[in-house]
């Protein structure tokens, strides 16, 4: 058989992304990070368990900057992966197949998952009584 | 060596009547984890800063620790269920693969019921 040297696709220097492509993977990358993110939940579950000197210690690191950093980025990753997963789900059912839906639905999760995010900080910091 | 195609091979013999299952339990896992982590983003909002008596005290109501629990144990199977895929994805060595993919479903039983004892510690305040 001849082999051809095509090049392979993508090629990613000259590849224009679209939304659906890009979704797909930050659904994949969103699901790697909220199961180490699940790590913290577990963590944070065990410092309790420990007693109150551990619980404090960790809600020390969440409430640094890196902390907030990090769990700033759980925040949307989570609500990332669930509205795009009830996208996913939708497509199970039948739903939103044409080209035209999965556009319409994919600017959805996107703007709906940054809306949420900053929805949940701004009422988190007025639960803490930062304003 | 047989000149039969995999195709010709295997045709006639009917499914394993299993390979719907990875796929079924992500999909009822993640309908499950719907409602439970809307309300558990919900919770860690509403109680963002409570301290340690505070968290034992909300976990001593039993509903929250019923939910808890079930977000935890829905969160690892789920988990472990996606990461097995991306491990049979870009892991291409047979050895490394299996080892990926025994290493992640473990971790995934371990933490989860680690977690899952941990909470039921604070809730019966044992």
């Amino acid at each position: 058989m001849t082999v051809r040297n095509r090049p392979l696709s993508p090629h990613l220097q000259i590849y224009r992304w679209q939304l659906t492509s890009v979704m797909s993977i930050l659904h994949r990358a969103t699901g790697i990070a909220l199961a180490l993110g699940a790590l913290l939940l577990v963590w944070w579950i065990a410092a309790a368990v420990r007693g109150p000197e551990a619980f404090a210690g960790v809600q020390g690191f969440i409430g640094s900057l890196l902390g907030r950093v990090l769990l700033f980025g759980w925040t949307w990753a989570l609500f990332y992966h669930l509205l795009n997963g009830i996208r996913h789900l939708c497509w199970d059912a039948g739903w939103g197949f044409s080209l035209a839906d999965t556009y319409r639905s994919g600017w959805l999760v996107a703007t709906g998952s940054v809306v949420l995010t900053l929805v949940a900080w701004i009422v988190g910091y007025a639960v803490l009584g930062a304003w | 060596m047989s000149i039969r195609t995999p195709l010709g091979r295997v045709r006639g013999l009917g499914s394993a009547k299993e390979g719907v299952q990875h796929w079924w339990m992500q999909r009822l896992t993640a309908l499950a984890l719907v409602p439970l982590s809307l309300w558990f983003i919900f919770t860690m909002v509403a109680h963002a800063g409570y301290d340690h008596g505070q968290i034992v005290g909300w976990l001593g109501h039993p509903s929250n620790a019923v939910l808890l629990i079930l977000l935890l144990a829905a969160t690892f199977h789920h988990a472990q269920l996606g990461l097995q895929v991306v491990i049979e994805d870009y892991v291409h060595g047979e050895g490394a693969k299996l080892a990926g993919i025994i290493i992640v479903k473990f971790l995934a039983v371990l933490l989860a019921t680690g977690a899952i004892v941990g909470i039921l510690r604070l809730a019966l305040g044992s």
